[in-house]
């Protein structure tokens, strides 16, 4: 235990010294003083273990049995993931799940960018427009997902067909969620339609940090705007787009409460991701062992891919 | 980052520019944008306000007469005032948890950086990645067998626990660049731990205190999976499932459905709103860590 960071530590005997000399630097033995005692953190600790630590690792241990919620279990290896490969629907929804997180992750950051950039500039409507497409995340994706339900439904008068057909569209006209081969698209539309703002917020806190001298002298030196944008803007947007990047595919691999509103998986199990199979592998279907073997898939995806992303996108991340 | 800041003397820039043409077409450009992004929001409102016949007869107009019937209707039917109780209270409990838990934890993992308080700090993390599915039915079993399920306990201890490591992680990060003055200079003037903390560190956090509260409200109060598996079926539901449930019972009545929707996004709405500076700065900048 470390507790005895609260005496003097062996590692700060050889720093002690700087003490007397450097007067008002900070003696690195009163530093020693001001570490609080180990016990602050227990709290936290004992929660954080209760509700997150022991379940996961309960979660893993249950995905090699064949646990079903009640009474024992007997531990059956491999058995769940190799389930897993032989189980269409579960195959269907890790294919689902990648596509519904990289539609999401473009469509939702590449209008978040254009709206940022409308946004941070002086038209007169900016802070009007800002709450605006912003206002959608903070409300829940429930009722988010019910009320694009209705707004898909061909069968209503004030729905998406209405609208198409009154602007002359008619032709567009789709049965969005009931059509297999459109029910995933017509989920992510939905998921952007909420959450574009949020990315164009994050986005706009990075064009706030683009210096405006930058700007000015590559005017100066004969820059076009789309030039600027490339050569100055971009390269310095790096940090907002690592953070809007990880966020939405976090997001998008996680999605569960706008598909489980919106199709509940389907038509069929078209639209069927890994977090609704998960939950109705476990409570419609009783199967708990196979259900957290899915959860412990996803968990290794969403691990796999932001450790990837970290990497490669703070790598490209410069300062102004 | 913030050294970009101190180079900009960005008024001069700004002022220099006349009005363009340019901007007047994007200016039309970002409000036609606007108008067609408001399309499901104008039928959400304008249904609402609609008796059935409208509603089939002329379902695009704006409603002429409007009638509000629809939403005390739907107050009563939707029950939108106990789970507005219930949402209220779970979100402000574990919003003191986390706040207390979150600012002491992080106090030790920010001022011990080394030996255990690396390697736990490291741990919480951890609980950033990971999904929170994978602990998702032991958890479920343990709170079922401390009797917890349908109670407010039992979703206060499953906030605290799955957004503790996100509020230590903002936390630990804005004390590491406080400087450990403050709280020395009150432990020299006889203070003892606890009481340097809660009297001169804890209302130096009020800043990161800000963003810890808006982002984990936001997120409690809008939570619907969790809340649907503990809460379900009980009379402590909040309203992501209250409202799910009751627009499930009446779903062919438009207007009913649509008026409890109004009612049950109106009030973290109104909220956003009036602190949209603080929300919008919460969510742009609390993440960037």
């Amino acid at each position: 235990m470390t507790s005895t960071s609260e005496k003097t530590v062996p590692g700060a005997a050889d720093t002690a010294g700087d003490g007397p000399k450097a007067g008002r630097g900070r003696p690195v033995r009163h530093r020693d003083h001001t570490v609080p005692p180990w016990l602050f953190v227990v709290p936290a600790l004992v929660v954080y273990g209760i509700v997150v630590l022991y379940p996961s690792l309960a979660g893993v241990v249950y995905a090699f049995t064949d646990w079903s919620g009640i009474g024992g279990f007997s531990f059956t290896g491999t058995e769940n993931f190799r389930t897993l490969l032989d189980d269409g629907r579960a195959l269907e929804s890790v294919g689902n799940t990648l596509l519904l997180t990289i539609a999401v992750v473009v469509v939702q950051n590449g209008i978040g960018l254009l709206l940022a950039l409308g946004v941070h500039t002086n038209i007169k409507s900016r802070a009007v427009l800002r709450l605006i497409f912003f206002a959608p995340a903070v409300v829940s994706p429930v009722m988010i997902a019910i009320l694009w339900k209705y707004v898909y439904n061909p069968e209503n008068g004030a729905g998406l067909n209405s609208l198409l057909g009154a602007v002359g569209l008619g032709g567009l006209r789709q049965d969005w969620l009931g059509d297999p081969s459109l029910a995933l698209w017509s989920v992510a539309a939905m998921v952007v339609w909420q959450y574009a703002g949020y990315s164009m917020v994050v986005f706009l806190a990075g064009l706030q940090g683009v210096p405006v001298e930058l700007h000015e002298a590559a005017r100066i030196d004969g820059a076009g705007s789309l030039q600027r944008f490339r050569y100055v803007t971009w390269p310095l947007l790096a940090p907002a787009l690592t953070i809007n990047l990880m966020l939405s595919t976090i997001g998008g691999l996680k999605l569960f409460d706008q598909v489980y509103a919106a199709t509940n998986g389907g038509p069929g199990t078209s639209s069927e991701t890994l977090s609704t199979v998960l939950y109705k592998e476990a409570f419609v279907y009783g199967k708990f062992g196979y259900s957290t073997a899915v959860a412990l898939v996803l968990a290794l995806f969403v691990a796999a891919v932001s450790l990837v992303q970290l990497r490669y996108l703070r790598a490209r991340e410069v300062t102004a | 980052m913030s050294t970009s800041m101190t180079l900009g003397t960005a008024a001069p820039g700004r002022g220099r520019r006349r009005p363009r043409y340019g901007q007047y077409v994007l200016e039309l450009v970002m409000i036609a944008v606007a108008v067609v992004f408001l399309f499901p929001v104008y039928a959400l409102i304008t249904l609402a306000m609609k008796d059935p016949r409208q509603i089939s007869e002329s379902p695009l107009s704006l409603p002429s007469p409007p009638t509000f019937g629809n939403f005390g209707d739907a107050w009563s039917s939707a029950s939108l005032g106990p789970a507005l109780v219930n949402s209220t209270v779970i979100t402000a409990v574990s919003l003191l948890l986390l706040i207390v838990l979150g600012s002491t934890g992080a106090y030790y993992l920010a001022r011990c950086a080394r030996g255990l308080g690396y390697g736990l700090y490291i741990l919480f993390l951890l609980g950033i990645v990971l999904p929170f599915q994978l602990g998702m039915i032991p958890l479920y079993k343990l709170v079922d067998d401390l009797g917890w399920l349908g109670t407010y306990q039992g979703m206060v201890l499953f906030y605290t626990g799955i957004q503790l490591p996100f509020t230590v992680f903002l936390y630990t990060g804005f004390i590491r660049a406080l400087p450990p003055d403050y709280a020395q200079a009150a432990l020299i003037d006889g203070c003892n731990h606890r009481q340097a903390f809660t009297r001169v560190v804890f209302p130096l956090l009020r800043p990161i205190t800000g963003t810890v509260i808006i982002l984990n409200a936001v997120f409690i109060w809008n939570d619907f999976f969790t809340p649907l598996l503990y809460l379900g079926g009980s009379d402590k539901e909040t309203v992501p499932v209250g409202i799910f449930a009751f627009v499930g019972q009446y779903v062919s009545d438009y207007g009913l459905v649509f008026a409890g929707l109004v009612l049950a996004a109106l009030p973290i709405l109104i909220v956003f709103v009036l602190l949209q500076r603080y929300v919008i700065k919460g969510f742009a900048g609390g993440l960037k860590g």
